[in-house]
């Protein structure tokens, strides 16, 4: 955070055919850092990265690159490239033209061209493969030419648009760690968009969380998974429990027909609160010694752990445990107060 | 793989019949025509004799060739817009850029010749801001206008078919790497356009060099194109079908030598698309 602000969005509003699609957003991108711009498709995301690239003309509000106002700027003038979603690598060229092609508009001489150019296929890991078609490639290789080919120009911010969606799970996983030290290794700042929050968490410095066109929280992916700011975000972001709930005091909240020691203080008295609680930080333990008890409707095998659908009065708990408990067992549920997150009721 | 070998071959067999009557047949007739005289003895001198025509050949080429170019100049443009377009538009302005060719291709020429008139539309329009009247009809450029109306729908359909498989963000991408709409058209549009641009190019030049209507109509007399000689060979006052024949093999050989320049390169990038 102490890096200087490279990327100022200011009360951007985006139409497409009335329809709202960004309502005013604000957003300040700090130099060298990985963004991600996390939400549900439909959200804003990429239109907010399009608005970035200058591919769509806001509405309204103003745009700034490293302080000055670049709103009207078209894509060819500005310092940032892409990796586009399909890749959209040019089909008429090879594997080395397309990396070459940014250094060509340029006219640099050949010579540097060719350095560059090999330089950043051996950076993404396809040294080789200059003369190969594009088409002959697979998808993990074809995403690896699309981003040497926005690297090579030497951009001050690199622009993702669910560059792996398109991947299976393995090498999802994979790129995502090489995109972390190509990242780390140029020393520049990446703005990723995506809907896959475990991707976010895994790659991001800052993690935007965005729902129907306007931002939800801002914050590092320990941030916005401890501590959401409103029953969106704790919902997106991992499993959780949530629940209404009434704020007796300061450290002292009611939910599920029970009182429950907190850390969280500064409500007003008896204001009714959401309560966050992630299936992994609920003890199972023998029915006396719990504060809310409940019936095992079902267990799920999911590799790491099991996951448990527990009736409790009228709620449906999801709890993640190592041990799992028989269907019809009647179990104990104990929360620490660490583990209990409030946040004031949200409208939406 | 043998039995599916034998049922494909089949398959064409209706085709090849039809070829084979209608359009081998005739050409080995035609072969036979321009090599031999009224006796139906071989003789070069039909062939030879085409050089007293050179200035028609030439005219019909230069001819065909400017419309051509215009056709490709405005072709381009349209058909990308329409590629860009939503769906549902894209098939209304197909079917209005299909609508003139609907129409009588005589009828659709006949009009043309009431506009181009010394007393017709354009000139009588003309007339009323004092201008002209211009000498409009029976020029070489009438003959290219007439051309460039009729055969434009076959520069835009393949070119727009081409056009529709280019995905935005290859467009996006090549702006996002610093190119201007300049660039962009010359580095990327025009490339990958080329298989479109090098079918809508035989589909207005072959028909061009070989009309004889437009010609006629739009040209008077002293625009004779190579399908006008043609005609007179079969059906006019010279009544010579060795001469017509071997007229319509040279023409057959020009259009063949034209077309190998653009579909060698076609077949590459087709590979490419």
């Amino acid at each position: 955070m102490e890096n200087s602000v490279i990327f100022a969005l200011q009360n951007i509003v985006v139409d497409f055919d009335g329809e709202p699609v960004l309502t005013g957003l604000s957003l300040d991108i700090h130099d060298k850092e990985f963004v991600t711009l996390l939400g549900p498709s439909g959200c804003g995301k990429t239109t907010t990265l399009r608005v970035i690239g200058g591919f769509v003309e806001p509405k309204s509000g103003n745009v700034f690159f490293a302080g000055k106002d670049i709103t009207r700027l078209p894509p060819y003038q500005r310092q940032v490239n892409t990796v586009f979603q399909k890749y959209a690598l040019f089909p008429h060229l090879n594997v080395y033209e397309n990396v070459a092609f940014g250094l060509r508009l340029q006219k640099l001489p050949e010579k540097e061209i060719r350095a560059r150019s090999l330089e950043m296929l051996e950076l993404v890991g396809l040294k080789g493969y200059e003369r190969r078609n594009t088409a002959a490639l697979s998808g993990g290789q074809q995403q690896r030419v699309a981003i040497a080919r926005a690297l090579v120009n030497h951009p001050r911010v690199l622009l993702l648009d669910e560059p792996l969606g398109a991947l299976d799970l393995k090498l999802r996983k994979e790129m995502q760690i090489e995109l972390k030290r190509i990242q780390q290794s140029l020393d520049i700042t990446f703005i990723y968009v995506t809907h896959d929050q475990e991707e976010a968490l895994t790659m991001s410095d800052t993690v935007v969380v965005m729902n129907k066109g306007a931002i939800q929280q801002i914050g590092s992916p320990q941030d916005i998974y401890n501590e959401p700011n409103n029953a969106f975000v704790a919902d997106f972001i991992g499993e959780s429990n949530i629940l209404d709930g009434v704020m007796l005091r300061d450290f002292l909240v009611e939910f599920a027909g029970q009182e429950f020691a907190c850390v969280d203080a500064g409500f007003s008295e008896r204001e009714i609160v959401q309560v966050v609680v992630r299936p992994e930080d609920i003890r199972v333990v023998p029915a006396i010694q719990g504060q809310l008890t409940g019936i095992v409707e079902n267990v799920i095998f999911k590799g790491v752990h099991y996951e448990m659908h527990v009736r409790q009065a009228g709620t449906e708990w999801i709890i993640h445990s190592t041990q799992a408990s028989q269907v019809g067992e009647l179990i104990g549920m104990a929360i620490g107060p660490d583990e209990i997150h409030i946040m004031h009721r949200s409208n939406g | 793989m043998t039995p599916m070998k034998k049922k494909t071959v089949w398959a064409a067999s209706p085709y090849l019949v039809w070829m084979t009557a209608f359009i081998a047949a005739p050409l080995a007739i035609v072969l036979y025509f321009a090599f031999t005289d009224k006796a139906g003895r071989f003789t070069l001198a039909n062939i030879t004799g085409l050089g007293a025509y050179t200035t028609v050949f030439a005219r019909s080429i230069v001819l065909a060739a400017a419309a051509t170019a215009i056709c490709l100049v405005l072709a381009f443009p349209v058909s990308y817009l329409l590629s860009r377009l939503r769906p549902a538009n894209q098939r209304m302005m197909q079917m209005l850029l299909m609508l003139p060719m609907w129409m009588n291709f005589l009828l659709r020429t006949y009009a043309w010749m009431s506009l181009l008139e010394m007393n017709g539309i354009i000139n009588r329009f003309l007339g009323l801001f004092g201008v002209g009247p211009l000498h409009l009809i029976n020029t070489s450029g009438a003959v290219v206008l007439g051309m460039v109306y009729n055969y434009l729908p076959y520069m835009i359909l393949p070119l727009y078919t081409i056009m529709v498989k280019i995905d935005s963000s290859v467009i996006e991408a090549a702006q996002d790497l610093g190119a201007n709409a300049f660039r962009v058209l010359t580095r990327v549009l025009i490339p990958l356009s080329m298989p479109g641009i090098t079918t809508g190019i035989t589909m207005v030049f072959v028909p061009s060099i070989s009309t004889f209507i437009i010609s006629r109509m739009l040209g008077g007399g002293s625009n004779l194109l190579i399908g006008d000689l043609i005609e007179l060979q079969f059906l006019g006052n010279s009544y010579n079908y060795n001469l017509g024949s071997a007229m319509s093999v040279v023409l057959m050989a020009i259009v063949l030598l034209c077309m190998s320049f653009t579909t060698a390169d076609t077949e590459e990038m087709e590979a490419m698309v």
